[in-house]
């Protein structure tokens, strides 16, 4: 194949590509995005196999690397959970890092290739950079799979003095990206180098360590960027233009969804990065705020059920504790029960519920709730005066009042779901702890709301079986 | 030693209600409380004594062994002078007592050291007060039992018909009032099929009205008449005149109507004048709820159905006794809330908490010492509506597509500044081949960033996936690392293919697990 036919068939895989980003506007259309995205990626690898720059010698090593990697991957997307998802995306964004990584060693060792003059201060600077963002995805990554998964704690780990190591760390990698530019040869390049990945990955380790569990949607989606990031870095390593593209159409999907999960908090992105929510300023506004007053009323599952039987609308808010509790499956069975008797079921999902973005989407999708009675927050929020019954599950902040009526609240400001415009509102809660945000919730001591305590998925149950009897 | 609630007969005449229903006196027991119901206690209001006794409580056969043995009594009216001398002393009683048309009555429960809670002081603007309030619940049926009683009166269908027979117009239904009762009286005559119009001078209730099936007709005169507290208040003259002629016009034009216009401590305004009735058609109906505090029409007889100028004019002043056993079920579980309230601990004990906004309220004597009126209730008496707007228009406008508000000039400058500088940098001093790849580099950030916002929410997840799978072409650069062609210069193969390979094997990983987890993903999303 020559070079033309290449870079041509470079140019159809970035269109593909970009198909397949289109594709996911609407779930009808998603499906054939998804194929296109396999289609680019098959034209994508083939062309550079039989590309030019590959010779037959190299093929054997392809292709096992290839079926070692292939059979990991599809394994794994066979066996993942719905509820684990987070984990697996955080996972797969550490593997892109690591190749940025070792792509961009290779490179630098690689001396077949010459440069001079300011070619090759612009392809070292490429390098550097290139292998610092590649670094600071690996580690952040694994930090954010490790805390996803609850092998490390939810909270946030705050050094002292957290905000000087990182201008220290900036610095030091500053001055050894001179250095390394400086140095007349490989060799002597090698030591700066491999002190910047080592202070990346320290790097990587410690934003996410900072970051509270709440906030892990903006994490998760800030690395997916810094994973694009890392392979358009390497497409200017390289001098290949359809990393470049890939890796450009990537970062700015992910700045694009750390952007979105911000603004659904009311968040800057810069103190997530900053880390430490619910802590510092957080207790010294909630100090401040008022505590909510008055009592709770707890509910049973069966009058629970009871309400829900005489309602004609029900909205229903999934969070995080849906997840972990498994109970999706039996709130479907509960909704396909209630929408056979002719009760107006529909879903509220808050952009933050749970773990990523998107993450209650995919739980209920997998529960096989149609995906046209799950709404997002806008297209709900003015419907909750007009319904009978609102029933959280394991969500917390993301149902606040607080956010809209106490400005000295943490977590002032940021949109939430007005459950408790609805007649009566439920909440299933384990106890009255708080959320992730360590704010407490007033919502609970409404006069329209009941507390249902007790696992999720046992008292869904119960309220199943009291609707079926 | 768990206390006795005692529930005696009604004595007033007529009155069909009693103060506990069995289903109620269940959930007393359970309270931890013994129940005693006077013998027959129940019987107008298709409660048999072998109820009470199944639903666990004892029958007294006579009002004076119930009395004597009481702790608490529970009365629906207030009882007669010869019942507080039946009562034990230092009893308590629950119930409907008006201490302020009853002073006389007052002090004989005094004289008795008794602690009484009156049911009608409850201070209604607490939330947490409104499963106690019987003054609503009766309304509620009240304005329910008004139409009722139209209806019977009213020589024609409520509903319009095209029949065999011929055509028969709906009745227009005229209501004054619109509170509990009067909202009620919509939503029955509404349901009835009749043309619902109401009127109140508190222009808030509107959209109430609305939502009751009626339609709202307006005073053409601007002020407002919320008094506080719900109530309305005394309008100034000018707004009375116009009020006079909006009535005028409604009696000429409807069938029946119901008025409920009542102000607090005041006796009921004058809204349908003897003149008034006259313009209206015979055969109409006006049921007078007011009619036990002088009625809102002039004609009205308390306690009485008459007909003038061809016109019925209800003025029964028991209303909810003519509903006995729905309104003695409310008003059961109504006394049952408030039990609740003062038996937290459920051990058949009573803890009158003065603390208690809702409690102080309803204590008009505690062991004989007068403590009525009650000192308002610390509370805000009306959301304050503005700072709750504020919150709304500060929302930002969440989760959609495109950004919020445009950028404000002076940010928006900085930025293309910055921009510029960083533009003008590269094409200073960077060579053409690395421009070259620059531009891609910018135009597909733009693509991205117009596709992506395109991206539909539900679809977040399967989006971070899919780009994921996507991310993983780094392989290309591991790709063409591992056997390029011989370019001639000492070049550490083994090394670099060995990066190489761990390289490719981990971006396929990506590669395929992304795309076939995004797939997975997908098929399960469907309508």
């Amino acid at each position: 194949m020559s070079a033309s036919l290449a870079t041509v068939s470079y140019l159809g895989a970035i269109i593909l590509f970009i198909l397949s980003l289109g594709g996911l506007s609407n779930p009808e259309t998603a499906r054939r995005g998804n194929l296109y995205g396999i289609a680019g990626m098959t034209i994508a690898v083939l062309a550079t196999v039989f590309g030019p720059r590959v010779t037959l010698a190299g093929i054997p090593w392809i292709v096992g690397a290839m079926l070692v990697g292939a059979s990991i991957g599809l394994l794994a997307a066979k066996k993942v959970q719905m509820t684990q998802m987070p984990e697996l995306v955080a996972l797969m964004h550490s593997l892109v890092g690591l190749a940025a990584c070792l792509v961009g060693f290779a490179s630098y060792v690689d001396s077949s290739v010459a440069f001079s003059g300011a070619e090759k201060v612009i392809h070292e600077i490429e390098i550097y950079v290139g292998i610092y963002i590649g670094a600071v995805t690996f580690s952040g990554s694994i930090v954010a799979f490790g805390k996803l998964s609850g092998k490390i704690g939810g909270k946030p780990m705050l050094l002292p003095g957290r905000h000087a190591i990182n201008l220290v760390g900036a610095l030091v990698v500053i001055y050894y990206g001179y250095a390394f530019l400086q140095a007349p040869s490989v060799e002597a390049g090698m030591p700066a180098l491999i002190v910047m990945t080592a202070i990346g990955l320290l790097f990587g380790i410690h934003m996410v360590m900072a970051i509270g569990g709440a906030d892990m949607p903006v994490v998760v989606s800030m690395l997916n960027s810094y994973s694009g990031w890392a392979a358009a870095a390497t497409g200017f390593m390289l001098s290949n233009d359809l990393l470049i593209v890939v890796g450009a159409l990537v970062g700015s999907s992910g700045a694009i969804l750390s952007y979105i999960m911000c603004r659904a908090m009311n968040r800057n992105f810069i103190s997530v990065i900053a880390g430490g929510f619910g802590t510092g300023d957080g207790a010294k506004a909630g100090a401040g705020g008022q505590a909510p007053q008055g009592e709770v009323t707890a509910i049973s599952a069966v009058e629970t059920a009871e309400l829900l039987r005489e309602a004609k609308n029900v909205v229903i808010v999934p969070g995080y504790g849906m997840a972990v509790a498994q109970a999706q499956h039996t709130v479907y069975e509960i909704t396909k029960l209630l929408r056979e008797k002719g009760v107006n079921v529909r879903f509220g999902i808050h952009p933050v519920a749970g773990r990523m973005p998107g993450h209650m989407n995919v739980l209920l999708a997998e529960a096989k709730v149609p995906y046209d009675i799950v709404l997002e927050m806008d297209e709900i929020n003015d419907d909750f005066p007009d319904t009978d019954v609102s029933m959280v599950i394991g969500a917390n902040d993301i149902v606040n009042p607080s956010a809209e009526d106490d400005p000295a609240s943490p977590i002032a400001g940021m949109p939430v779901l007005q459950v408790w415009k609805a007649k009566t509102s439920i909440v299933m809660k384990r106890s009255m702890a708080s959320g992730y945000a360590g704010v407490d919730n007033p919502l609970f001591y409404k006069d329209n709301n009941r507390m249902l305590f007790g696992d999720a998925k046992k008292m869904l149950d119960e309220v199943l079986a009291a609707l079926k009897g | 030693m768990p206390l006795t609630i005692g529930v005696p007969r009604e004595t007033y005449t007529g009155e069909k209600r009693v103060a506990t229903v069995p289903e109620v006196v269940e959930k007393l027991i359970k309270l931890g409380f013994a129940v005693s119901v006077e013998a027959g206690a129940g019987d107008a209001a298709n409660c048999a004594d072998d109820t009470y006794r199944a639903a666990g409580a004892e029958i007294c056969t006579d009002a004076a062994s119930l009395w004597a043995k009481a702790d608490i009594v529970f009365k629906v009216r207030p009882p007669s002078l010869a019942e507080v001398a039946l009562m034990k002393q230092g009893g308590a009683l629950v119930g409907f007592v008006w201490p302020a048309q009853n002073l006389e009555l007052m002090q004989a429960l005094a004289a008795r050291q008794a602690t009484v809670l009156a049911i009608d002081c409850l201070p209604r603007m607490l939330s947490r007060a409104q499963k106690m309030d019987a003054l609503t619940s009766m309304a509620g049926i009240s304005g329910y039992r008004a139409v009722i009683e139209a209806a019977n009166a009213f020589g024609r269908f409520f509903a319009g018909q095209i029949t065999a027979a011929g055509k028969v117009p709906p009745a227009k239904v005229f209501i004054a009032g619109a509170g509990v009762a009067g909202l009620a009286a919509i939503g029955t005559a509404a349901g009835l099929g009749a043309i619902v119009r109401a009127n109140d001078t508190r222009a808030e209730v509107a959209d109430q009205v609305k939502s009751m099936g009626g339609e709202f007709v307006k005073v053409d005169y601007e002020e407002e008449g919320s008094g506080g507290g719900g109530y309305a208040k005394v309008m100034s003259e000018g707004f009375q005149a116009a009020q006079r002629a909006m009535y005028a016009t409604q009696a000429r034009e409807v069938d029946i109507i119901i008025t409920t216009a009542l102000i607090p401590g005041k006796p009921a305004p004058r809204l349908i004048s003897a003149e008034m009735v006259k313009t209206m058609k015979p055969g109409s109906v006006i049921v007078d709820m007011a009619a036990e505090q002088g009625g809102n029409c002039e004609l009205t007889e308390p306690g009485q159905a008459v007909v003038k100028h061809g016109v019925t004019i209800i003025g029964y002043t028991d209303l909810p006794s003519r509903l006995a056993k729905q309104s003695s079920t409310l008003y059961a579980t109504n006394l049952l809330r408030l039990t609740e309230e003062l038996c937290k601990a459920k051990d058949g004990n009573i803890d009158v908490n003065m603390e208690d906004d809702a409690i102080r309220g309803l204590t008009v004597i505690k062991n004989g010492e007068v403590t009525w009126p009650a000192p308002a209730p610390k509370l805000p008496a009306a959301p304050a509506p503005k700072p709750a707007t504020a919150a709304v228009e500060k929302k930002p406008s969440g989760h959609g597509h495109g950004a919020g508000a445009p950028m404000a000039a002076s940010s928006l400058a900085i930025i293309f500044g910055i921009g510029a500088a960083l533009f003008w940098l590269v094409g200073a001093y960077a060579p053409a081949s690395f421009l070259s790849h620059f531009t891609v580099f910018v135009l597909a950030c733009f693509v991205g960033y117009m596709v992506i916002w395109n991206v539909t929410p539900s679809l977040h997840t399967p989006l971070m996936s899919v780009t994921n799978a996507i991310s993983s072409i780094i392989c290309i650069g591991a790709l063409i690392q591992i056997a390029p062609p011989e370019m001639g210069g000492a070049r550490p193969d083994g090394l670099i293919r060995w990066l190489a390979v761990v390289g490719i094997a981990l971006t396929a990983i990506n590669m395929f697990g992304g795309f076939a987890v995004t797939r997975r993903m997908l098929a399960m999303f469907r309508k």
